[in-house]
């Protein structure tokens, strides 16, 4: 491994393209998208993802197939098929975390920061390559889950169809629910910096406090649960107007909290992440 | 150009950095000395600005790094070879840090090339030696055709081959023009390839010149003198103002008289002489002579980078680790 030379020019192919060397915000999303997508990591939990949903989906379908209660107006069978969203969430809360505390866990973000010293559009550009990647892969996820889980229920003359009024938005919406929870998470991930903990906070928010205020007295439930980041989200992909049921939100409502949850959790990270020594 | 001003780092109880003030001049190889835990690393952070100062300022070509307009073309830096995903290959690595900064894709495969791993570059790097670590790291380096490299420690833990390799770099590197900021606790290291010395220690700067100029104002010439009239010599050494070390191996060195003194002193008194050398006291020497009471861990022997400390040794028997060190260095 002789070397002869060190200089190797850059004025043959850099300086041909104009703007080489000035990190611009396209150029880091290239970047952050080959990050996300060169590391094993990234795949598992899509796996994952895909199969909890579209699976506990189907399971969800095939047991509503099986109820030995006739189905009132209350039964909602896009949601119904949706169902494997109430463990997925938790599954693209962990690829949110990665995504950011992987930088931190292998040490890779000194290299990143010592290569692009602005911090704020490096996290700009990795929130949105995630929030594409979480978006378009829950898209795919929630049309897969939506069609099995309806032809599953079909035998039993209860599935509805995408022209039926909101199950489109429902649908769409479980994809948007997905991605916010990452996003979620992902502002967790750069808080606290540390996998375990973000991951652990993840599964707490999303999932114990639920829990936890279903056993509180049923008048304050009421006010309670329905601002739950998990429950307020569930509402944009359910198609049955909270009828009977005022203690939710309306779906984009709902959405908006979860939301709102979100951008606490993004922007108090991105605060901290500029100040606090990498 | 780097230049920092009154630069201070305080981590809760630990001055890291205290009030540095330093200009790393364009164009050379610039050492930056000190002993494990002086501060270098930290001030590597700061210029970087993957820290921020508790106050003062450091600048890279007039502004700070976080406000460059082309890190990359500007700084390239390896801290750490080790501060990459396991679980990217190095080819992947390289070329999400190109991208970051709109390089082209052609100048991964070129910095493959000049570091040697393109046969391993679709590899993931976790299974990497930290020989190809470090390769990796300088090619990260390398990416933007930087005016200014940084090194932490390049050579540590490095083979032979390995040492060889970094140190031919960073001549060739400066050779064209570019500015090299290397730190080491390894003295004999920063003689072999520094012009320009910054030494620090506990994060105070106790130096700031060329190599030469540090040895020749830290350190005391020392004549290596054989005699078989020890006794009288040393008397007579003592009346002109010397002074004298049994060195242990039948030898005597004298310090504050020159050759040509301790020549003519025995001449005139007919002393007969078996030898008579002057020590060029070494970087090493000096450097410790210099950091002596500036060591954060103070150890029982000087071990740092010499390869004669042996661990096992009592403190007592610290003179004459030195002393060893500097028969190897008689020239």
């Amino acid at each position: 491994m002789a070397m002869t030379s060190t200089h190797a020019p850059m004025a043959t192919a850099g300086q041909a393209r104009s703007g080489a060397g000035t990190p611009t915000f396209a150029s880091v999303v290239r970047s952050e998208f080959t990050k996300i997508r060169s590391v094993r990591s990234t795949y598992w939990t899509l796996l994952v993802l895909v199969v909890v949903t579209v699976g506990f989906g189907a399971l969800a379908s095939y047991g509503a197939t099986r109820g030995h209660h006739p189905h009132g107006p209350l039964f909602d069978a896009t949601q119904q098929s949706l169902g494997g969203l109430y463990i997925s969430q938790l599954v693209i809360g962990v690829l949110g975390v990665l995504v950011i505390s992987s930088e931190y866990s292998t040490g890779m973000i000194r290299t990143t920061l010592t290569t692009l010293p602005r911090r704020g559009l490096m996290i700009a550009a990795k929130a949105l390559v995630f929030a594409v990647v979480a978006f378009v892969t829950g898209l795919i996820t929630c049309f897969a889950s939506f069609f099995l889980g309806q032809a599953i229920m079909s035998s039993d003359h209860i599935s509805v169809s995408l022209s039926q009024p909101n199950v489109l938005r429902a649908v769409i919406g479980g994809a948007l629910f997905l991605t916010a929870c990452g996003l979620l998470a992902f502002g967790l991930g750069l808080l606290l910096r540390h996998t375990a903990g973000a991951i652990t906070t993840v599964v707490g928010l999303l999932f114990l406090l639920t829990i936890l205020v279903s056993l509180l007295p049923a008048t304050w439930q009421d006010h309670v649960d329905k601002w739950m980041p998990a429950m307020a989200g569930t509402q944009i992909w359910t198609t049955i107007p909270s009828q009977g049921q005022p203690a939710v939100f309306a779906p984009w409502t709902g959405f908006a909290v979860l939301c709102g949850y979100a951008a606490i959790a993004l922007i108090a990270g991105l605060i901290l992440f500029r100040k606090r020594d990498a | 150009m780097i230049e920092a001003r009154g630069l201070t780092k305080r981590y809760g109880d630990t001055l890291a950095v205290d009030n540095l003030s330093f200009s790393v001049a364009p164009g050379k190889i610039t050492g930056f000395l000190g002993p494990n835990g002086a501060g270098k690393t930290t001030t590597m952070r700061l210029i970087l600005g993957l820290d921020q100062p508790t106050s003062g300022a450091v600048t890279v070509n007039g502004r700070p790094f976080t406000q460059v307009a082309q890190p990359m073309r500007q700084v390239g830096a390896l801290l750490d070879a080790k501060a990459l995903h396991g679980g990217r290959s190095a080819y992947n690595h390289l070329l999400c840090l190109a991208q970051s900064n709109n390089l082209p894709k052609s100048r991964v495969d070129e910095v493959l090339v000049l570091v040697g791993l393109t046969e391993v570059a679709r590899k993931r790097t976790r299974g990497f030696s930290l020989g190809m670590g470090q390769r990796l790291g300088i090619a990260a380096a390398l990416l933007g055709d930087p005016e200014i490299l940084m090194f932490d420690e390049p050579v540590n833990g490095l083979d032979p081959e390995g040492i060889l390799w970094i140190r031919n770099l960073m001549k060739a590197l400066a050779a064209e023009g570019r500015t090299i900021f290397v730190s080491s606790h390894l003295m004999s290291e920063m003689e072999n390839t520094a012009d320009h010395l910054l030494v620090i220690g506990r994060g105070k700067l106790i130096a700031d010149c060329t190599v030469a100029e540090f040895i020749a104002a830290n350190s005391q010439l020392t004549v290596r003198v054989r005699t078989p009239q020890q006794d009288q010599l040393a008397k007579l050494v003592a009346a002109a103002g010397g002074t004298i070390r049994e060195n242990g191996d039948g030898a005597i060195m004298v310090s504050g008289l020159g050759t040509g003194e301790v020549g003519d002193l025995a001449y005139e008194n007919s002393v007969r002489l078996h030898e008579l050398a002057p020590v060029h006291a070494s970087l090493e020497q000096a450097f410790m002579e210099l950091t002596a009471s500036s060591v954060q861990f103070r150890a029982g022997v000087p071990a740092d980078g010499t390869g004669n400390g042996r661990p096992g040794d009592q403190p007592g028997a610290t003179d004459r680790v030195i002393e060893q060190v500097l028969a190897g260095e008689v020239l």
